[in-house]
């Protein structure tokens, strides 16, 4: 296959990365399910994994991939634990809504 | 050929990461948020990034979002049962989320990238090329990631185990 960046300029990767990381953005912003607001954080991780692929193509460097490789595997730990602490506030408040997450301050 | 399917995978990733952002049912989103993950993989590939895309498959739409549905059944939510902000929240989210993209696509869209792109390799993304690199320049934060993750799974079950003072 021949490099695309032949035929798609580099900076439309960029301008996708910018758009899915505002649409996260938006996402945390706008809703107040604590689960929804997670997606929207891996979403938000996504969009930098693709910018850092499409450097390390346009680059030919490895090491981008590796790091894409490391944001990975701190991100399923990061879902593991999340989900957890998501499950344990359903148990104690009966809600996931963030906006009741106030009465966790004594 | 390549640039067009470059266009559709971008215009449809955006589009279902949005829906998981609209989207009112908690299921729903989970379910757009796969098709965009495997969207995101079709990018991998045409980036000629084979292995990320195999990880990226295996990591999120097998190992995360499984996750994420299980735990969404296991609270039993539904639309009914879903909180919405007010729309004056709504709107003053929407307002900050479209400023940054705005100012985000305005400044990167002006940037000139100084280096040119090297010739193609297809032989980078390949796992034998990739392991190599891995095992040998990034050697240690391989083996601390090792630790991040049994400190994660530790956590996840003290976590997730019902404690038997409070219930």
């Amino acid at each position: 296959m021949s490099n695309i960046f032949s035929v798609v300029p580099i900076q439309h990767y960029i301008i996708l990365s910018a758009i899915l990381f505002s649409i996260g953005v938006l996402g945390v912003l706008t809703r107040r399910n604590a689960i929804i607001i997670f997606m929207s954080v891996e979403i938000m991780l996504n969009s930098v994994n693709l910018l850092l692929a499409a450097f390390s193509t346009y680059h030919n460097d490895a090491a981008g991939q590796i790091f894409v490789f490391f944001i990975m595997a701190v991100a399923a730990a990061e879902v593991a634990v999340g989900l957890a602490i998501i499950v344990m506030i359903y148990r104690n408040i009966n809600t996931i809504d963030i906006n009741e997450l106030n009465k966790l301050k004594g | 050929m390549i640039a067009s399917i470059f266009y559709f995978l971008a215009f449809v990733s955006i589009f279902f990461a949005f829906m998981v952002v609209v989207s009112k049912n908690p299921v729903h989103s989970v379910l757009y948020l796969i098709l965009t993950f495997f969207t995101i993989a079709g990018h991998y590939l045409l980036l000629n990034a084979q292995f990320l895309a195999l990880v990226h498959i295996v990591v999120y739409a097998g190992a995360i979002m499984v996750l994420f549905l299980f735990v969404i059944m296991l609270l039993n939510l539904n639309v009914d049962k879903e909180p919405v902000n007010t729309n004056l929240m709504k709107f003053a989210g929407a307002i900050a989320g479209g400023s940054l993209m705005l100012v985000l696509i305005a400044v990167l869209s002006k940037t000139s990238i100084m280096l040119p792109a090297h010739p193609a390799n297809t032989q980078i993304g390949l796992i034998k090329n990739l392991g190599k690199v891995l095992y040998t320049e990034y050697n240690l934060p391989f083996e601390i990631a090792s630790i991040l993750f049994l400190v994660a799974m530790i956590g996840a079950v003290i976590l997730a185990k019902k404690n038997p003072h409070t219930t």
